[in-house]
């Protein structure tokens, strides 16, 4: 509304009071708990801290023991990585296209449909019934009927086998996805000009696939990057669902990611330097993926 | 030219009775659970050669498929497909296709919420019945009643854990909405020194999950003197910039014209804040109070709180659910009733949140 550019520093922030007024509670906030704590996991994270002695400066030896010595960290990589390169983009894609066909229906079946897949990631910890299904026992679902089928003579321990605890975990994160991106995608797809699909019916449009990726995709692109974002940020995060579905530490470490590391370490070891060390690492390994991602979905459309 | 205009797109006006529709969408998860079976089924017999037993479940799927496509071809199905006054031709193979996919994976997502509802009221005979049923024969509040039962036991009435999770969701959700609508109309509307470093942060924020911080704002925390007070969990909510994000953006797209107006009046800031930008922008600040409301219902307070009498419902009731499986039926009670609350309010809802998420997008 007004720029401030032509006045100096000093009447700027006079005239801009009110303003710097009605930023100042939640600047106050968020410094504190969200930009403080990252500046301090970077300080700590060059020391050696247990909480009931001073931080003793170390260098970087937390950072050569994470990635040389450190083999359970490897695994949490590799898994953390197989975690993301799966979920993240398989999550996008169905986020955006039940979006898209749920937008074709009238608007009582699109609000049921909308709550169909966007129930699982309010419903608190109802993902615990994958527990029920993937029980060992013969009451499990899964076991009881692939038995019943015929298929298996023997129930599988589905959570304890290294084998079927990353491809468990996938499924109910998969599940569990469709959250505030797919309601952004939902709102964009319904904000988009109708007049941009005439126009394109007499362009020469031809179906369903052309008008989605010349109309539609260009027109939601903000509301993609924003989703990217947050499917990004959630798919490197997982922790909870490994730690109630698998237990800590799962099987050989078959699911442990770097979030569940990092509990190990902060929550358990009280290794706090340690923790602040594979906190760095995650938070840079988020910050890059989205800001690379960020760059790819510029050039869409 | 004209008529071949006309052979492009479909120009009727939809009009269709709600019961129509709901009758059509249960027909569509109807086949698509048909499908979903039909699929498992099939390809598990397909595996073990038992040839006949696939004609089987063709022949079971045959007439559900009529239905459904019988139900595809009804004459006003187009309308029910697309509610466009003018779009390009739409063919109705690929209509159908992409309907049975949503239907497959409607049901794949309901699957797991109807098992938890159905064995919330399961007696214990049925839950361990081999194979287990997606049905219940004689439903009972049996788990509820358990529930209740175990509750009693314990040192701290329920009534307390249910205080403190309306105290700390009731709080949180204030601050968020309060201290997010300030901060992202002054940050929407006006350009002062550090406005925009302060926008390019939470932007950056949104960037990686709280969860990274949970460690050091844990120590912070612990300075301050705030571990094991509500307010440790309040605060690291409020912190949080999806909600101040979303808010910005909303209230970006309201015209500045309005703003200038009041200007002219002689409004303060915070008399338009108040009188202007937050009538206008209800649903931000109801989809706000959404979101922190969810996150805030199911917190269980984490390393934060320690004090038993200072735990939120949520804590409590997880312990619960990873009592074993002999709890089956109680920790599905538990589900259900944590699950209720926010699919409801969000139902309620839902309108406003999705015209607030229409603003979601980043631009460059």
């Amino acid at each position: 509304m007004t720029t401030a550019n032509k006045l100096p520093l000093g009447a700027a922030m006079k005239k801009y009071r009110n303003q710097y007024l009605m930023v100042a509670p939640f600047a106050i906030v968020f410094i504190l708990f969200t930009v403080l704590p990252v500046a301090a996991s970077i300080f700590l994270s060059f020391t050696s801290f247990n909480m009931t002695s001073l931080p003793d400066f170390t260098g970087l030896r937390n950072y050569v023991t994470l990635i040389v010595e450190d083999d359970v960290f490897l695994t949490a990589i590799k898994n953390t990585l197989v975690f993301a390169i799966l979920t993240g983009p398989l999550s996008y894609i169905m986020c955006f296209i039940f979006a898209w066909l749920i937008n074709e229906l009238p608007p009582i079946p699109r609000a049921i449909m909308t709550l169909v897949f966007y129930a699982p990631s309010i419903s608190g910890n109802v993902y615990l019934v994958w527990k029920l299904i993937f029980s060992s026992d013969t009451y499990g679902y899964a076991n009881a009927w692939l038995m019943k089928l015929g298929f298996l003579q023997e129930p599988i321990y589905w959570l304890t086998t290294e084998a079927y605890i990353m491809p468990i975990l996938i499924v109910v994160q998969i599940w569990m996805s469709l959250g505030v991106s797919f309601l952004s995608f939902i709102a964009g797809l319904q904000t988009v000009d109708r007049a941009m699909y005439e126009a394109g019916a007499v362009e020469g449009i031809k179906n369903r696939w052309q008008e989605l990726w010349y109309i539609t995709l260009p027109a939601m692109k903000p509301q993609l990057m924003f989703g990217a974002v947050m499917q990004i940020t959630n798919s490197f995060s997982v922790s909870q669902i490994s730690l109630d579905l698998v237990g800590f530490p799962s099987v050989n470490y078959a699911g442990h990611t770097i979030m569940t590391h990092l509990h190990d370490y902060g929550n358990l070891r009280y290794e706090m330097g340690y923790a602040c060390t594979i906190a760095v690492f995650l938070f840079l390994l988020m910050l890059f993926c989205n800001i690379l991602v960020q760059k790819v979905l510029r050039k869409i459309g | 030219m004209a008529k071949k205009k006309k052979n492009l797109y479909q120009t009727k006006p939809d009009k269709i009775s709600f019961l129509a529709c709901a009758l059509r969408l249960v027909i569509a998860f109807a086949a698509g659970w048909i499908a979903f079976y039909a699929l498992s089924y099939g390809l598990i017999f397909l595996l073990q050669g038992e040839l006949p037993r696939i004609l089987k479940s063709i022949l079971i799927l045959i007439p559900f498929v009529t239905l459904f496509v019988a139900f595809i071809m009804l004459p006003n199905v187009q309308t029910f497909l697309r509610k466009r006054r003018l779009r390009t031709r739409r063919s109705l193979a690929v209509d159908i296709a992409l309907m049975i996919f949503l239907g497959i994976f409607g049901i794949f997502s309901l699957f797991p919420l109807v098992y938890t509802v159905v064995n919330a009221f399961k007696p214990m005979s049925e839950i361990f019945i081999f194979p287990p049923k997606l049905t219940v024969d004689n439903p009972t509040l049996d788990n509820f009643l358990d529930l209740s039962f175990i509750l009693e036991g314990f040192d701290i009435p329920l009534s307390r854990y249910l205080f403190n999770t309306l105290i700390i969701t009731g709080l949180g959700t204030f601050g968020t909405v309060m201290l997010g609508s300030l901060a992202a109309f002054a940050l929407a509307k006006y350009e002062f020194p550090g406005s925009r470093v302060m926008s390019q942060l939470i932007v950056y924020a949104l960037m990686f999950s709280s969860a990274v911080t949970a460690i050091p704002n844990y120590l912070i925390m612990t300075y301050l003197g705030l571990v094991d007070t509500y307010w440790a969990v309040i605060l690291t909510a409020v912190g949080g910039t999806l909600g101040l994000y979303l808010m910005k953006n909303f209230i970006g797209q309201i015209p500045d014209s309005l703003l200038e107006a009041a200007t002219i009046d002689g409004a303060q800031e915070f008399t338009i804040y108040w009188k202007i930008i937050m009538p206008l922008c209800k649903p931000a600040w109801i989809t706000l109070i959404i979101l922190s409301f969810q996150q805030m219902w199911g917190t269980t307070g984490g390393v934060f709180i320690y004090s038993e009498e200072l735990k939120p419902l949520s804590y409590v009731l997880s312990q619960l659910v990873s009592g074993g499986i002999a709890r089956t039926g109680v920790s599905s009670a538990v589900s259900l009733i944590m699950m209720t609350v926010p699919v409801a309010v969000f139902v309620i809802s839902q309108s406003n949140v999705i015209e607030t998420m229409s603003t979601s997008g980043m631009k460059d």
